[in-house]
């Protein structure tokens, strides 16, 4: 069997932490900072960072247009924190960049600034009983979503990770964490959509 | 149950900021041009050093609505400096709503023996350091960042390159002890002993390093890149310059390009001059910011 080959998009932001992560689960893992760098991808991981600052840089490097490509190929694409930013299709008071594939709206910084940062137990029902310790730092979450989207798990009634068709996005941020249960996920994605 | 200001969610925002850069500005306009121009998180500031090292006297926190109209425009973290050993300020601007405090010695120092104690608070701290026992001795006091210090104001890179290497190199040194020899390392560097077995195990700082101090052009700061930091903070160099946006946007571009001549080439074409710049050696004893910290 061939190795899956993950990107991870590398402008900015905690993207050694998803490397590490998808490595443990055995997958290949390559930084992404141009276009040319995108060929070849099982998958790609867009980390959490600072949304505008990737925003701009995807903008400046051309990187926009041949990830929608990707994208709409059908080829799976993980989102977290600021990654869940960049796939909205609408942000709240933010005309902000970003690549428009997901029906929802998020709001940033949604639980506010940092102080108001925290970490919490969830329950994620593909996981079944084990709760999950999620870490939401500054984090946003989906004020709303449309009905192709998968809702896999709330906090306080906000929407914290959801998936649409090849897409799938976390409002906190699993590399920061041992557990491994959203990376094993995303990596079924990839190996049924190959 | 949510639990808010633990250690992983103070460190985990320094993660967030990797591969970015943090930009000094005193005014809500300079804080849009910074994030406009990508920046990771701005520093609030009355004056950037360099007009601290020329006003001279005593530096202090600023002004609290200095900082407020700072975060009412950014989207971006907020970040503002306390006095070392000035918890009160500390608690100041926690209470303000700050998202990273820099316990700094850009500012004059509040205390010539204690550091903050900042495992107490629930906002993250910054710290500089020239070396690895003064990177851990902070981390020991609840730092959950740390930044080489370099020389602040002086648009000179020279002091960031020395302290970096400093740090490297010691890491270097500590990962190729065996177990027997940590804890003498530990009491010759000054180091608290957990923390230097935990470096050993790690072959890294155990939490996000940035370079700071005399960072003025792209090339400065891929060379801080090269050298192994996480992420880049810019103090006068950019509003100091000639023409901040450019500036900004160049910075940004190459500490996310480190590694790629070709494109830092081409970013670092016709920015305007730099930050005038300062010989550290012209810089009588007293003045050098870097000595502050214990």
């Amino acid at each position: 069997m061939s190795t899956t080959t993950i990107g991870v998009l590398a402008l900015q932001g905690a993207f050694i932490e998803h490397e590490k992560s998808l490595q443990v689960c055995g997958a290949e893992t390559r930084q992404i900072r141009l276009p040319e760098q995108l060929k070849g991808l099982d998958g790609l991981v867009i980390p959490g960072g600072e949304s505008t600052t990737m925003g701009k840089l995807l903008m400046a490097y051309e990187l926009l247009q041949p990830i929608k490509e990707m994208a709409k190929e059908g080829i799976p694409i993980f989102g977290t924190c600021a990654g869940m930013i960049m796939l909205a299709k609408e942000i709240v008071n933010s005309n902000q960049t970003s690549l428009s594939l997901m029906d929802i709206v998020v709001e940033r910084n949604a639980f506010g600034r940092q102080v108001e940062s925290f970490e919490a137990d969830i329950s994620v029902s593909e996981f079944g009983e084990e709760p999950y310790n999620a870490v939401f730092i500054r984090a946003p979450y989906i004020v709303s979503a449309s009905p192709g989207v998968k809702i896999m798990a709330s906090y306080d009634e906000k929407i914290i990770l959801a998936r649409q068709n090849n897409f799938l996005t976390a409002a906190f941020h699993p590399e920061l964490t041992e557990d491994l249960r959203l990376h094993k996920y995303f990596l079924e994605m990839v190996t049924s959509y190959k | 149950m949510a639990e808010k200001g633990t250690w992983t969610v103070k460190k985990g925002l320094a993660e967030m900021l990797k591969g970015g850069v943090i930009m000094d500005v005193t005014t809500p306009e300079q804080a849009k041009i910074a994030e406009e121009a990508g920046a990771c998180a701005v520093m609030a500031l009355e004056r950037v050093p360099a007009d601290i090292r020329a006003a001279g006297g005593v530096a202090r926190m600023a002004d609290p609505t200095v900082i407020q109209r700072i975060m009412e425009v950014s989207t971006i973290p907020v970040m503002a400096k306390a006095r070392i050993g000035h918890f009160v300020e500390a608690q100041v601007l926690e209470s303000l709503g700050a998202d990273y405090i820099d316990e700094s010695e850009v500012l004059t120092p509040a205390d010539e023996e204690y550091h903050i104690d900042k495992h107490q608070f629930k906002v993250p701290f910054v710290c500089g350091a020239r070396n690895l026992g003064e990177a851990l001795r902070r981390i020991g006091e609840g730092a959950a960042m740390i930044r080489t210090k370099g020389e602040p104001g002086t648009g000179n890179v020279v002091e960031a390159v020395r302290h970096m290497r400093k740090v490297m190199g010691e890491i270097r040194y500590v990962q190729n002890l065996p177990k027997e020899e940590l804890m003498t390392a530990a009491k010759e560097m000054q180091a608290p002993y957990e923390l230097l077995v935990k470096v050993a195990e790690l072959g890294r700082l155990p939490v996000v390093n940035f370079a700071a101090g005399g960072i003025a052009t792209p090339a400065d700061a891929a060379l801080m890149m090269q050298l192994g930091c996480d992420g880049i903070f810019v103090g006068s160099g950019i509003f100091k310059s000639k023409d901040p946006v450019s500036r900004a946007k160049a910075i940004v571009s190459a500490t996310t390009h480190y590694n790629d001549s070709k494109i830092l080439a081409e970013i670092s074409r016709e920015l305007g001059e730099a930050m005038p710049g300062v010989e550290i050696q012209n810089i009588a004893p007293e003045q050098r910011m870097q000595d502050r910290g214990w």
